[in-house]
């Protein structure tokens, strides 16, 4: 961590590292957080937020729940369903159908509540607003 | 349950020595014929490398389907295939929480990671922590950890590589080994040096396909012998693995007490945490023009994965019930070669030129997943060097394009003959437990701070640096202390014993460090948060204004 005091507190232009990533950007220095604060871009991160950060929680649980029952509810998990088919397999197979019923579900919240709205706003910087 | 009535030819003999000639012209003529045209591709497109952003993101030109296929075939590696295999086959109902967590963790990718990631970074998953954080710093660490997660998954895929030339060639074929190592690792550096991403990706679109439907054509055979009933095929595997119904329940491998127990929920962490952070995987978002399209390749490659890991069952349960236990593990002790046995085996088994063909076209299958999947690590890891350590930390900047370029092929040399050297070194592990591994690293040291970035507000460059620091030193740390590198016969180093960590997987306590330590280092920064450049990301990461 010392590699930090090496660098200096205030980066100064004569460093340079700083230009292939930024690259030159017609907005102001300020714009950016004006737009960070508007209402619209406001809407926008809600869109993204409120949908993405409770399924996250959601499926990160209920993939928890299943390594844990695995690991402390045997019985359980062994429980005959049909055949040589026990609630574990059908657990771990639940598990498929989630992913991929979570995939097709943000890519349709995607198109529909966050796609349009990027896209305005995107509209709107590049026009220089 | 007594199907066997069915399976009465289908006795299990281990692979000869001496009985490998014929499969072994095959499987020689068939990885040339792979070698020869992903070569030609990479020749190719090559010549359409003109520019950094040709060489690192295949000129950002390849559409969501293609590069759902490409992330299919980095992902599916020696791990997913061999290992996998061999997890289910030895330990049954326990390999599989791989295939679950492998395909659960894509959501973390796609619902947190891919689109912001593609809107704000460039060539490295370095580019995005540094747009709000002190470059130089930031990118030593990003760099550093970007390197140490591909060599650990390299390592894997060269223990896959050598179980399969030690299969193929038996007890004797010890100096051959080394050669087909070195032959993979020469052909890697190729395919990244002439071809930069472009050739790189084109190698896992047809590597993909090939898995694809390699795996598939098992399946069905597997299937096939069991009249298409699951149930059947379970039955008979937890017969013949000797463990009864045991085989189909939790608990065989990880069990035994609760260490072992702990052992399975830090696996079960670092398998759905660390795939967003694996630069590798995180690279390829940069390969297509939008943060759309970034989505559209995740979702893609989340249903071909899918797919793939469902087939697993069968590879797996398949290899226990046909191949059985014993002579799996008498091929290789963590049953890296259950799947490619289980391919002779379908085909007819032993001494049968059915046997012999699919043995080869499975081998040369597993050879091209191999390779493709040390090509995608040998990129992003040169790429990371190049573009963060040399470019913007040693040269500040003051680098041409060409340079840092030249520099980015020179690393993929020096980096392939670390990953020959380690796999000439290492074997008796499973290639999924190794991947595992490097999965925890990046989960605990890149995961936490691309994350903050991201999302959060007061995230500082020392908060940054804490945890990239303290995630990957932690969990480095504990590996080496870990009975996957001492104290056992299976360990990397058997004679030794300093393993003081009783988890072979570190996940459960590095990965909330790495998050714990980005979170006390930004709150006890003395620099306050730059809200100027966090604006400036989040508006460009969510909007996609001003991306690459």
């Amino acid at each position: 961590m010392d590699s930090e005091e090496a660098v200096g507190t205030t980066p100064s232009t004569a460093e340079g590292p700083d230009e292939p990533v930024r690259p030159a950007i017609p907005a102001q220095p300020g714009s950016f957080t004006d737009m960070q604060t508007s209402t619209e871009f406001g809407e926008l991160r809600r869109a993204h937020r409120s949908f993405a950060f409770p399924l996250t929680l959601a499926f990160v649980s209920w993939y928890l729940l299943y390594v844990l029952l695995s690991n402390y509810a045997g019985s359980f998990m062994d429980t005959i369903v049909v055949g040589n088919i026990n609630i574990a397999l059908v657990f771990g197979l639940a598990q498929f159908l989630t992913t991929f019923l979570i995939a097709w579900w943000y890519a349709k919240h995607a198109e529909a509540r966050i796609d349009p709205k990027a896209e305005a706003l995107k509209a709107r910087m590049e026009a220089g607003e | 349950m007594s199907p066997s009535t069915v399976l009465a030819g289908a006795t299990a003999h281990p692979l000869a020595a001496g009985g490998a000639g014929e499969h072994r012209t095959l499987i020689i003529t068939l990885f040339s014929v792979f070698v020869a045209i992903t070569l030609g591709i990479t020749v190719w497109a090559g010549r359409q490398t003109k520019d950094a952003t040709d060489f690192y993101a295949g000129g950002r030109s390849f559409t969501g389907f293609q590069n759902g296929l490409a992330i299919s075939g980095d992902y599916m590696s020696a791990a997913s295939f061999l290992g996998i295999a061999g997890a289910i086959s030895l330990f049954g109902y326990d390999g599989f929480l791989y295939s679950i967590g492998f395909l659960v963790a894509w959501l973390v990718a796609l619902l947190l990671v891919a689109e912001p990631l593609r809107n704000s970074g460039r060539f490295t998953m370095a580019d995005v922590l540094a747009y709000r954080l002190k470059q130089r710093p930031v990118r030593t660490a990003a760099g550093t950890s970007t390197i140490v997660v591909s060599i650990f998954y390299l390592l894997a895929q060269m223990v896959g590589a050598g179980a399969l030339v030690a299969l193929l060639l038996g007890a004797t074929g010890e100096g051959s080994r080394r050669w087909i190592i070195v032959l993979v690792g020469l052909v890697m550096v190729l395919y990244v040096t002439i071809g930069g991403m472009k050739g790189t990706t084109w190698v896992q679109i047809v590597k993909a396909v090939l898995l694809i439907a390699g795996t598939l054509l098992i399946t069905v055979l597997v299937l096939n012998k069991f009249h298409w009933n699951l149930s059947t095929l379970l039955g008979r595997a937890a017969e013949e693995s000797g463990k009864g119904r045991a085989f189909l329940e939790p608990g065989l491998q990880y069990g035994k007490d609760g260490t072992s127990k702990l052992n399975f929920i830090s696996l079960g962490l670092a398998l759905v945490l660390g795939t967003a952070g694996l630069p590798h995987i995180l690279i390829r978002f940069y390969t297509v023009p939008t943060a759309r399209a970034a989505r559209k390749s995740v979702n893609w490659a989340i249903g071909i994965i899918g797919a793939f890991y469902l087939m697993t069952i069968a590879l797996g349960f398949g290899a226990a019930a046909l191949v059985g236990p014993k002579a799996i593990t008498a091929s290789n002790e963590s049953g890296n070669t259950a799947a490619p046995l289980l391919a002779q085996e379908v085909g007819g088994g032993a001494g049968s030129t059915g046997g012999a063909i699919l043995l080869a076209v499975i081998s040369a299958v597993a050879f091209a997943t191999i390779l493709a999947v040390v090509a995608g690590l040998t990129l992003a890891s040169s790429a990371s060097f190049a573009h963060d350590l040399w470019a913007n930390v040693i040269r500040k900047g003051r680098t041409s394009e060409k340079e840092e370029i030249l520099t980015a092929k020179c690393a993929a040399v020096v980096i392939g003959a670390i990953s020959i050297a380690l796999g000439i070194f290492a074997h008796r592990l499973n290639a999924a437990a190794l991947v595992a591994l490097a999965f925890a690293v990046a989960a605990s040291a890149n995961l936490p701070t691309i994350l903050y970035s991201l999302f959060w507000k007061r995230f500082t460059t020392r908060g940054a640096l804490w945890s990239i620091y303290g995630g990957l030193i932690s969990s480095v740390t504990l590996v080496i202390i870990s009975p996957v590198v001492s104290g056992n016969p299976k360990a990397l180093f058997p004679g030794l014993s300093f393993d003081y960590f009783p988890l072979g997987n570190p996940g459960l306590v590095s990965i909330p460090l790495g998050f714990l330590l980005g979170w006390a280092g930004s709150l006890l920064s003395k620099e306050a948060p730059d809200e100027q450049k966090y604006a400036e990301l989040e508006v460009r990461a969510l909007t996609g204004y001003g991306a690459h």
